[in-house]
């Protein structure tokens, strides 16, 4: 699924809304947990699963090509945690 | 939103301040949102949000590992797993606002 076809879904569900207030939904729902991170506060949705920051050290890393030493910098990257409940739902998926 | 952890419940109440829906309707349809990205998955689909990320499924082999407390090897059952890949766009905004340069 991608984020045209949520849309898509959400518009026909809700077609009193115009598909521009229905993008614009999703626009805030991201753009608001996007803003969460970049405070490095945590988003919990209960079920789903919650999303924060981890910070990862500077380290020496190597170039697989050369095989020469490189520094990576410290940095911090976007994390997602699965919840629970959907975690159990996913795994039953299995074939 | 404050500085604590965010909810559902702040999510439906910036859809209400942005958008001007009814605070019920905002929160049914972040709930919404939330449920058809599930679903999705649940039906084995991967979720891609365009400048946010990429939600799919990975399905696991057995594979030995330890409990951590005996010391014990235990086999680890086959699953299928959830994975999240924040896009280049969501990588860079939460570094650059993060990390000093």
């Amino acid at each position: 699924m991608l984020r045209s076809e949520l849309i898509d879904t959400l518009h026909e569900e809700n077609p009193h809304l115009t598909r521009a207030d229905t993008e614009r939904v999703v626009a805030v729902v991201l753009e608001s947990i996007t803003q969460t991170l970049e405070k490095g506060a945590r988003v919990e949705l209960r079920g789903f699963g919650a999303f924060s920051v981890r910070h990862r050290k500077s380290r020496s890393g190597r170039n697989p090509r050369t095989g020469g030493s490189v520094f990576v910098p410290e940095k911090h990257v976007p994390f997602f945690r699965t919840g629970k409940d959907l975690r159990a739902r996913i795994d039953s998926t299995r074939k | 939103m404050s500085t604590g952890t965010v909810t559902r419940a702040d999510l439906a109440e910036a859809v209400y301040r942005e958008i001007g829906l009814s605070r019920t309707e905002s929160s049914e349809l972040v709930e919404s949102v939330i449920d058809h990205i599930s679903e999705a998955l649940l039906r084995g689909e991967q979720v891609k949000l365009a400048g946010f990320g990429t939600f799919s499924l990975r399905d696991k082999k057995e594979r030995m590992g330890r409990n951590p407390k005996t010391g014990k090897a235990v086999p680890i059952t086959p699953r299928r797993v959830l994975v999240f890949k924040p896009s280049q766009i969501l990588r860079e905004r939460v570094d650059s606002a993060l990390t000093p340069k």
